[in-house]
């Protein structure tokens, strides 16, 4: 097979993965064996593209004159589409112990909707132009609506309407019509290395576009059009922690940080004075996330605000513009979705274990659930940016840049954020393992098997990406300098 | 001969039908016979469409009679297109129309039912056929009759007033573009189309030319249910039987916007349209009113064939916006939305008519959980409701992309954002009716799916607002050609 070949079946293998999902739907041991197995394919599909280092190009249909639906791979894609297919198979082993031990209904349903999900995110992560990245971006929107709805009560409806709203509302509304305002001033939508718009646009025209952008990728909630994300908190655990703290949030930042590189350009983009006031935006919103974050007695919530800060690290990455800024913004997309998700997973294996879901409760529960406050420790010092982790690395990187662009706005803020993201975790840990525990509501121990064995993994690869950063900065290397130079 | 004769055989067969269906007996045969006719007037489009694409304008003499004297049959590509549309829609609502009607009405109505409905079509197809003024004036009224008494044969005696109001606004607007017509022909002598559009240019800048123009564009505006013109409609498609309002809500208003087009391109000309003061900006205002106030009032209302009515109103604006635009791209752009609107609404008024037939009601209070019951016919509603949003690779999206890319060509940006947030508020107002048909408890607890008879031509529609969005390059071409042959035309 070459590597053309293999494009297709990223959203084949999902596609007919829901298929035998719902076909299986009677016998729970078999779907559950088809979610795996077409996890595992997918991401075995996704490896074989990355190897191959080809970049192929499969155009799916012609809607319009000249406006094609087109799938190809290009580095940053290829890591996006990774980090969510290779999480996919750990959250896919986390939800069986999940949606067994708390006896969900209509799991058919949520196990097909996740890999329809997947497969929306695989095309957001190869779209070769504009219009075909607005459409997985609404596929993906469209697709996890029933998963933020699963519950069905009142509750889940108005936070899945509220997710519903802002999505489509900042997408159609200022999302579309940048897009084809693009189209009209370039000519094209084509993801091109050093952008499209350089010679076509005037400083003034580029920065309200990228206002549009950047405000309308929603998924990538800078705020104010954040509110979707602690909404989206009503989802079962596994949806938060797969989609709300990986596909779904890094599809935003993602998206900005591909259209900085492919669309405006970076050299471009330096000389666009709106794009100033964006980065402190996107700065004030690490800040402001992070202060709301402190006051969440919710662990879920604390943790979704935690999430509306890191991304606009990610953001204000892109947007601080250079070689090492925009390494390091991709370095983080993958360094926040290891660690969050680690975190989600641990407040699911709480829940479910203990019942407890506020901060408050969580008294001594660290010798009850040593291991999963351990992993919970260690994703921890990788939001707050410690060593070992890989959060530290891509901390250190994103400081690197600021300096080398001489942005002491954004190393303030990185000072300011630190010390907030430690006021918040730190009591928590604090807690878990130092306080004596309180009245005791019922005895439990570690959460079913399933769901310690997948935190586990990710708390590992919070520890390994560490080791492995070097080799992620070396293979995009040459993608950021052709955004920076040409 | 009968392909020489094609260009009058299209009209000429479904008249000639009218008495045989009324006179058939059973309930079953008048439905039969009126889809046979049906298809055999898509059979002719289809060739007309082909010597269109082939020979540019198709003339015939009616009874050998040259014009300007005689009355001109004469189809172009923008005629072809609508008529097309037409042929297409009646082939599909027919026996759609052939299995629900005969269920919802008397005995003794169903020939009659029949024969009001081939005598709309005759009205509609007429209308796209002729290329004289005065006729297009005749089959409107054909069209608008039989339209009032198809209306009130709604279920409900509400029927009866709603068709009533039609009948009179209806008649006003007629009257409106008699006198906007009897004006031009006092100025010109003339009253077919081409010939007017010769004698036009130095007498445009008269009072009299202007006073017919608002005269016919108030009239048709009327027909067309522009903004704030429109009260009648919501009314009359909620309270029509279903296969009637998919019929006429996919028909009659497009071809409203048919005349329109024609009578401000095709007889007056854009260069004599822009010396009109305010007309321009007028169009536009209304169409964005049309759009925004259309969403908004859908989003208030209880009942599913209201809100589609209501959303016409709102389409509508879109389709005269494109034309109020007075470019080539705009005029393609709405003739490109007015071809794909109709093929989404009649999906979305079949499907709401599949339920109905099961649960007796189109109230959203009364229908939910319907779509457990029903997954086929929600899934084709799920499909025109999409498409009306306008999402990519439906349908919908096309008109939109490119009424956009003609809007912003223009440097209008405030039409764009009106038309974005049209879009959002359609979103609003159609996730109402998902939310609700897909909660429970369900009103209907098992499986009842429509019958086939129903379920296969909805299908039909919703999977052709997909093919149409996904294959557009035909339509879209076609519609560039019709719009620049017009305007070309017209100037």
């Amino acid at each position: 097979m070459t590597a053309g070949d293999w494009l297709p079946l990223l959203l084949i293998v999902p596609m007919l993965g829901a298929a035998g999902i719902l076909a299986a739907g009677r016998v729970p041991n078999l779907r559950e064996g088809v979610t795996v197995v077409t996890s595992l394919l997918l991401f075995w599909v996704v490896v074989q593209l990355a190897m191959s280092g080809a970049e192929p190009r499969w155009v799916l249909t012609e809607p319009l004159p000249g406006l094609q639906l087109a799938l190809s791979p290009e580095p940053l894609g290829l890591l996006f589409a990774l980090i969510a297919s290779g999480l996919w198979i750990v959250t896919s082993v986390y939800a069986f112990g999940y949606m067994r031990a708390k006896h969900e209904a209509k799991q058919t349903r949520f196990y097909a909707f996740f890999a329809l999900s997947i497969g929306a995110a695989m095309g957001v992560a190869m779209a070769a132009n504009l219009f075909t990245l607005f459409v997985f971006y609404e596929a993906l929107t469209l697709s996890t609506y029933p998963l933020v709805a699963h519950h069905g009560d009142d509750k889940a409806r108005a936070g899945a309407r509220t997710y519903l709203r802002i999505l489509l509302g900042t997408s159609i509304g200022l999302l579309l019509p940048a897009i084809i305002w693009t189209h009209q001033l370039a000519g094209t939508g084509e993801f091109t290395p050093g952008g499209i718009l350089a010679g076509h646009a005037g400083p003034t025209v580029a920065g309200v576009l990228l206002v549009l952008y950047v405000l309308g990728v929603g998924k990538a909630a800078v705020m104010p059009v954040h509110r979707w994300l602690p909404a989206a908190m009503v989802a079962p655990t596994p949806v938060s922690a797969l989609l709300h703290a990986v596909a779904v949030v890094k599809a935003g930042v993602f998206v900005i940080l591909k259209l900085v590189v492919y669309v405006f350009g970076m050299e471009f983009l330096a000389g666009v004075p709106l794009e100033r006031a964006l980065l402190w935006l996107a700065g004030f919103t690490v800040v402001a996330a992070s202060t709301v974050a402190l006051r969440q007695d919710n662990l879920k919530r604390l943790l979704a605000y935690s999430t509306i800060g890191q991304l606009s690290y990610v953001v204000m990455a892109a947007l601080t513009l250079g070689t090492t800024a925009g390494l390091a913004a991709a370095l983080h997309i993958a360094a926040h979705a290891v660690a969050k998700i680690t975190l989600f997973f641990t407040a699911g294996s709480i829940y479910v274990a203990s019942g407890k879901t506020q901060v408050s409760q969580l008294d001594g529960i660290g010798r009850r659930m040593p291991v999963t406050m351990t992993a919970f420790t260690v994703a921890a010092l990788s939001m707050i940016g410690l060593p070992p982790t890989v959060g530290f690395i891509s901390k250190w990187m994103i400081l690197q840049g600021a300096l080398e662009a001489d942005q002491l706005f954004v190393v303030l803020v990185l000072v300011v954020s630190t010390a907030l993201n430690a006021g918040y975790f730190m009591p928590i840990i604090h807690r878990a393992f130092f306080r004596p525990e309180r009245a005791v509501a019922r005895e439990h121990g570690e959460a079913p098997p399933p769901m310690v064995a997948a935190l586990v993994v990710t708390a590992f690869l919070t520890l390994l990406g560490a080791l492995a950063a070097d080799i992620l900065v070396s293979t995009l290397a040459p993608v950021m300098t052709a955004g920076s130079s040409g | 001969m009968i392909l020489e004769h094609a260009q009058v055989l299209v009209v000429a067969l479904p008249l000639l039908a009218v008495p045989v269906c009324a006179l058939l007996p059973s309930r079953r045969w008048p439905g039969q016979f009126a889809t046979l006719v049906a298809w055999a007037v898509l059979g002719f489009a289809v060739l007309l469409m082909a010597g269109v694409a082939e020979q540019g304008v198709l003339r015939y003499q009616l009874g050998g009679w040259a014009p300007p004297w005689g009355i001109e049959y004469r189809l172009d590509a923008m005629a072809a297109l609508v008529q097309l549309l037409l042929a297409l829609i009646a082939a599909v609502v027919f026996p759609y129309a052939a299995r629900s009607l005969a269920d919802e009405v008397d005995d003794g109505r169903v020939g009659g039912i029949f024969a009001a409905l081939l005598l709309l079509l005759t009205g509609l197809l007429g209308i796209v056929a002729t290329g004289d003024a005065f006729n297009v004036f005749v089959f409107l009224e054909i069209s608008s009759l039989s339209g009032y008494a198809l209306i009130a044969m709604g279920r409900r005696r509400r029927a009866l007033v709603a068709s009533f109001r039609y009948l009179i606004m209806g008649t006003v607007g007629a009257t409106f573009f008699l006198i906007g017509l009897g004006l031009l022909y006092a100025l010109t002598g003339t009253l077919n189309m081409d010939d007017l559009a010769t004698r036009m240019p130095p007498l445009s800048a008269s009072p009299t030319a202007q006073t017919a123009l608002v005269f016919i564009v108030a009239g048709i505006g009327l027909k067309a249910a522009v903004f704030p013109l429109h009260q009648w409609l919501p009314d009359a498609y909620a309270e029509a039987p279903p296969a009637v309002a998919a019929f006429m809500a996919a028909t009659a208003t497009k071809v409203a916007l048919y005349v329109l087009a024609r009578f401000l391109f095709g007889v007056f000309g854009l260069e004599q349209l822009l010396e009109v003061p305010a007309l321009q900006s007028a169009l536009q205002g209304l169409a964005v009113a049309g759009m925004l106030a259309g969403s908004l009032l859908a989003m208030r209302a209880m009942d599913i064939g209201r809100i589609l009515a209501l959303s016409s109103v709102a389409q509508v604006g879109y389709i005269l916006l494109g034309f109020a635009l007075f470019s080539t791209a705009g005029l393609a752009a709405g003739l490109v939305h007015l071809f794909n609107h109709a093929l989404m609404k009649a999906a979305l008024f079949l499907a709401l008519g599949a339920i109905v037939h099961r649960v007796g009601s189109g109230d959203l209070s009364r229908l939910e959980g319907v779509a457990h019951a029903m997954p086929w016919t929600m899934a084709a509603f799920m499909m025109g409701a999409l498409s009306l949003i306008g999402v990519p690779l439906t349908a919908g999206f096309v008109g939109k992309w490119y009424l956009i890319l003609a809007v912003v060509e223009q440097g209008q940006w405030w039409l764009v954002m009106a038309m974005l947030v049209a879009s959002i508020l359609s979103v609003v107002y159609l996730w109402r009716i998902v939310e609700v048909l897909y909660r429970r408890p369900a009103v209907l607890p098992a499986r009842h799916e429509a019958p086939a008879l129903l379920l296969l031509p909805t299908l039909l529609l919703a999977v052709a607002n997909l093919v149409m969005g996904m294959h557009a390059t035909p339509l879209v071409e076609w519609s560039m050609r019709a719009s620049a042959s017009l305007l070309g035309a017209g100037s």
